[in-house]
């Protein structure tokens, strides 16, 4: 079985972003930058599909060249290739999509791994927008994946409880949190991946108008919300919700 | 004409209430496009929820019963969905931005070659529809506008209130979207988790537990506290990922937002993807044992103590005075 896996590079979720003065962007000096962390479950089932059924697990990005190390950490959980559409522009989901396409189209996977969100964007999108466009069946927020005879049973994580479904292969899964534990990459497979393929493309290789759908006009911090007070006793809380904020 | 169409969501029988704040947004955005909202509706006996939906101030609603759309499926909605668009004239499509919504919208963007918004918090007209939405975990607001001339936008519900029945009695259609079902793609199963409790994006209060509470047993007191305002349960992230709280629970970036009237966070470090679920609150209220918690950074009300003491004695107190 041929697996594709997405992998984003994207700031630290753990640092705070600052926004530039003139709004045209957030500050780019001193990030850090990791895989996505939906990514790495994405990648973990990806890995685990192969251990079950064999095949290959190729990962692609679309970014920066620096993405070649969110590329590498991929290799070196165990995914065996890695494909990197070299991009400095800051593309829209529609536009990723598309670039997908044209990689699908050259890899012919029997499936794709993808994660539920990116986390610095927050758009919920590509997977579905790529799904349409190769009129796949899709699975997000995956919590359970099996596949046999060519089709995928997937459990899903849904408002309002869980939800289940079949889909032929090729098809596209999207990782929710309890999907998987991602395993960590060992010594000897960081010192394998870096001995791994890795293609690199541009947009333009692939025939692709990365154009954006949506375009960002402004970036602005949010309102803060100012620190309240803090309270004696349970007393003073039920005193002031009842009398003060008149809630209860 | 520049038409607004909603996509209705309902669940168990019933129209979802963030349907309504959707449609609010649709209004809102009618009203700058100058052209009317039409809501659509896909389901197998959905007549009921059709006619109710018309007790709301929109233009008209279309709905389609069929086996095919017996249970969700993007598939086969999205389709649908894009020939409804058509139906109408709509040049801007939109529904809530729940899991249904996030999972179906793309779709439905890629049919219509729309270019699509997550999460839009608000729309204005300054040479053009421009919207506003949350991303980096609400750290960041951009201002974003749509270059394609459909437009597709996810709408994030706690940022509109919900419309109100005005019993105008707009037309009803049933329409045959004449895109049947898709292959290779078969419904399994929902298992839907009942609760008395409201639904936690509705609901006027909301009490929240993190990882201080140590086990899924220990939520009881955050459930009894909750019980006693008639509140909604919600957790941490870190708390789902340690099995003390169903994933359904799970508020922030990565899970559900809500914005009730009252919110307590019970055992919460307050965490920035935490935030992002939930500071949309109008009243906060923060229950952990560290004074240095990043939480009482944001709440209304703190209080530096014990959970295991603390939440009993106020279920207990509140109790008395609720009855
Ligand atoms: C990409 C990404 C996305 C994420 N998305 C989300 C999301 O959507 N939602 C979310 O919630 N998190 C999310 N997180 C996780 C988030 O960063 C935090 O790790 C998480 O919110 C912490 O949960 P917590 O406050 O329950 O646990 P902790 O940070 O461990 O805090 C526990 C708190 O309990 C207090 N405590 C302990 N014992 C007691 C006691 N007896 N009485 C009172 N207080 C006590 C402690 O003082 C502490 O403040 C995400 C993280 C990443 C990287
Ligand atoms: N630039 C990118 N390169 C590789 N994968 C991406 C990129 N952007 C999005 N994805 C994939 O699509 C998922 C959803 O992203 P988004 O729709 O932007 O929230 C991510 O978790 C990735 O798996």
């Amino acid at each position: 079985m041929k697996i594709l896996a997405t992998v984003k590079r994207v700031t630290d979720p753990d640092m705070k972003v600052k926004i530039k003065p003139d709004q045209s962007g957030v500050v780019t000096e001193g990030v850090e930058y990791k895989m996505n962390s939906f990514d790495e479950y994405g990648v973990e089932e990806a890995i685990k599909l192969k251990e079950e059924h064999g095949g290959e697990v190729v990962v692609v990005s679309v970014g920066p060249s620096a993405s070649t190390k969110e590329l590498r950490t991929a290799m070196a959980m165990g995914a065996d290739r890695g494909i990197l559409v070299e991009t400095d522009e800051d593309l829209d989901s529609d536009a990723v999509a598309r670039v997908l396409v044209e990689v699908v189209n050259r890899e012919e996977p029997d499936v794709i791994l993808m994660g539920k969100q990116a986390v610095d964007s927050d758009r919920n999108q590509t997977a579905q927008l790529l799904a349409s466009y190769l009129d796949w069946p899709q699975a997000t927020f995956a919590y359970t994946v099996e596949v046999s005879d060519g089709w995928a049973t997937v459990a899903r994580e849904v408002d309002g409880g869980t939800a289940t479904k079949r889909i032929e292969l090729p098809g596209i899964i999207t990782a929710d949190l309890r999907l998987n534990e991602p395993r960590y990459a060992s010594l000897p497979g960081i010192m394998k991946a870096k001995r791994k393929p890795l293609d690199t493309l541009t947009p333009d290789e692939l025939g692709v108008d990365v154009a954006s759908r949506v375009n960002v006009l402004k970036y602005e911090a949010p309102e803060e919300r100012a620190a309240g007070e803090i309270l004696e006793d349970v007393d003073e809380l039920i005193d002031r919700l009842k009398n003060e904020a008149n809630v209860i | 004409m520049a038409n607004v169409l909603v996509v209705a969501e309902h669940l168990d029988g019933a129209l979802r209430k963030v349907t309504l704040s959707a449609i609010t947004f649709a209004q809102e955005t009618a009203e700058l496009t100058g052209g009317d909202v039409h809501v659509v509706l896909l389901g197998q006996d959905v007549d009921g929820i059709a006619e109710e939906l018309a007790g709301y101030d929109v233009a008209g609603v279309l709905y389609a019963n069929d086996a095919a759309y017996a249970n969700y499926l993007a598939e086969n909605y999205a389709p649908a969905i894009a020939a409804a668009a058509e139906k109408v004239d709509a040049t801007v499509v939109c529904a809530p931005a729940s899991t249904t919504g996030k999972d179906l919208l793309p779709r439905v963007a890629a049919k219509l070659d729309a270019g699509m918004v997550s999460d839009a918090i608000s729309v204005e007209d300054d040479d053009g529809l421009k919207f506003r939405r949350p991303l980096w975990a609400g750290n960041v607001i951009t201002t974003v506008e749509v270059a394609t001339p459909v437009k597709v936008i996810t709408v994030r519900t706690t940022d509109f209130d919900a419309a109100e029945p005005t019993g105008a009695g707009a037309s009803v259609e049933a329409f045959d979207p004449g895109t049947g079902a898709a292959d290779g793609v078969e419904f399994v199963s929902f298992d839907l988790v009942k609760s008395e409790r409201p639904e936690l994006t509705d609901a006027e209060v909301v009490v929240a537990g993190g990882r201080g509470l140590r086990s899924g047993e220990n939520f009881d007191m955050i459930m009894a506290l909750a019980d006693t305002l008639g509140g909604a349960v919600g957790a941490t992230r870190a708390a789902v990922d340690s099995g003390y709280a169903p994933n359904d629970w799970q508020i922030g970036q990565t899970g559900k937002v809500v914005a009730p009237n009252l919110y307590f966070a019970v055992a919460i470090s307050g965490a920035i993807q935490h935030l992002a679920g939930m500071k949309g609150s109008k009243n906060i209220v923060a229950i952990n044992k560290d004074p240095e918690a990043p939480i009482f950074q944001v709440s209304d009300y703190g209080l530096v103590a014990d959970a295991f003491e603390a939440v009993p004695e106020l279920t207990e107190k509140l109790k008395d005075l609720v009855d």
